[in-house]
């Protein structure tokens, strides 16, 4: 049987691992590389690079320790952030990633998902979309959340996934950094949309949040977090420890 | 030595840096001669079935890699390159493969359930067929390993030494004589997959399955 994922997020800038409270007042936690390995140790199913790099130098740092990672640590690894063309896709999975995901990139040009599906595979290609409620409608929201696309959200996932997408990662702008939960609305809504796995994202405070997550929506297929890992609020072996005793498909 | 062949079908890296990671002396090479000192073959491969069978014969390496089998060099195929191993594929048609494994590649959809998403993608466990293969001396039944892919080895049972249940019995891992292929990427399938990978380049020509 196919297991849930868990998937931390690392957010790096300039070499280093940061993560916001709904994307604003970063931190600096630790090592890319040494937290990749210590979650890839204690049960992560995967792990996602987030670069948030504005500078060349910084994003030739980040495809160093991209490179670097792919050499201690054999879980898949996905990338995003920064990825807007069909040449950022082939700079990433040449260090390592197995997985590329795009967000604004896809937004400004809406041929690049279905160019790099098409070279790559549609299994390469995740979908990041982060979503808000603007009056009653979930909408797409662009640039690390500031600015609001007016673009329906689940008619957009649905044409990505249209184009080849091959999974999709809903980060709810309204839930992220609060921990009070997953949006189970708003991934319900996008579950009932696409075939293709459903990661959810922004929310989670707790191990709870987790087992209300797949026990509530069965076919959301992962569930990913930054915080709450980096500080040790959740440990992710106990986490797993727990969805296994909730009888959730897991990998101990 | 270890070398994986490079035909122009997908990235390498992870795979070169995964048998790095267990010690072995690893190559990735296209180069006849050093792939005829090697003790072990890795054949690698992503994307589509009929582009990868096609660069490995516009390169010649097809009838390298049958001759090498069939004089017992010991080959492993990852993912795709599993599914090369096989007699033909159905991916988009029909297309010859190199026929060193008596079954044939289909789509997943023909045998799961309508409800369950294609590709199969993420962490399943492995069941154990017939005798325990030696390709799994370092892991134990249940352990799991990282898929994605929509088509499967079918008509292969003699040759099934691994499953993966996802609402049908997939091919996850094949043997026939000195020939292996894991549909899952031990590479990315952690300290289980590495378990496998020392374990295929810890067996000698000679030890058949």
């Amino acid at each position: 049987m196919i297991t849930k994922r868990i998937i931390p997020c690392l957010d790096v800038r300039d070499g280093r691992v940061v993560k916001g409270v709904n994307f604003e007042g970063l931190h600096d936690v630790s090592s890319p590389v040494s937290l990749a390995k210590f979650y890839s140790d204690n049960g992560a199913d995967e792990l996602v690079f987030y670069d948030i790099t504005a500078s060349s130098d910084g994003r030739k740092l980040f495809t160093d320790i991209l490179c670097e990672t792919a050499k201690s640590v054999f879980i898949p690894l996905t990338v995003g952030g920064g990825i807007n063309t069909v040449d950022d896709f082939d700079r990433v999975l040449k260090c390592g990633a197995d997985k590329v995901s795009v967000n604004s990139g896809a937004i400004r040009n809406p041929d690049l998902i279905y160019e790099a599906a098409k070279l790559y595979g549609d299994q390469c290609v995740v979908l990041s979309a982060d979503v808000k409620r603007v009056d009653g409608v979930f909408r797409i929201f662009a640039k690390g959340g500031r600015e609001n696309t007016g673009m329906e959200a689940i008619e957009w996932i649905k044409r990505c996934v249209g184009n080849g997408a091959g999974e999709v990662v809903v980060n709810s702008i309204d839930t992220d950094g609060v921990k009070q939960g997953f949006d189970l609305e708003m991934l319900q809504a996008v579950c009932d949309a696409v075939s293709v796995p459903v990661i959810a994202s922004g929310g989670a405070g707790g191990i709870d949040d987790f087992i209300t997550l797949f026990n509530t929506l069965p076919k959301v297929d992962a569930g990913l977090a930054a915080s709450i890992f980096h500080f040790g609020e959740v440990k992710i072996s106990d986490l797993k420890a727990e969805m296994k005793k909730a009888n959730i498909p897991t990998r101990l | 030595m270890v070398a994986i062949i490079d035909y122009g079908v997908g990235n390498l890296f992870s795979l070169k840096s995964s048998f790095a990671q267990i010690g072995a002396d690893v190559v990735v090479t296209d180069d006849v001669e050093v792939l005829k000192k090697a003790d072990h073959i890795i054949l690698p491969g992503v994307g589509a079935f009929e582009d990868a069978a096609r660069k490995l014969h516009d390169c010649g390496l097809d009838k390298i890699l049958i001759e090498m089998a069939h004089s017992g060099k010991l080959i492993m195929g990852i993912c795709l390159g599993m599914q090369l191993l096989f007699e033909k594929s159905y991916e988009y048609g029909e297309h010859e493969g190199l026929g060193l494994i008596k079954g044939s590649v289909r789509p997943i959809e023909d045998v799961i359930p309508k409800d369950y998403k294609i590709p199969h993608i993420g962490w399943n466990a492995l069941d154990f067929k017939g005798e325990k293969s030696p390709l799994f001396s370092g892991i134990s039944e249940g352990d799991h390993v990282y898929f994605v892919h929509s088509f499967y080895a079918s008509d292969c049972d003699d040759a099934v030494i691994a499953t993966s249940e996802y609402g049908a019995d997939l091919t996850a891992a094949v043997a026939y004589k000195n020939v292996y292929g894991c549909q899952f990427h031990p590479e990315k399938s952690g300290n289980t997959g590495l378990a496998i990978l020392k374990a295929f380049v810890e067996m000698k020509e000679g030890d058949l399955c």
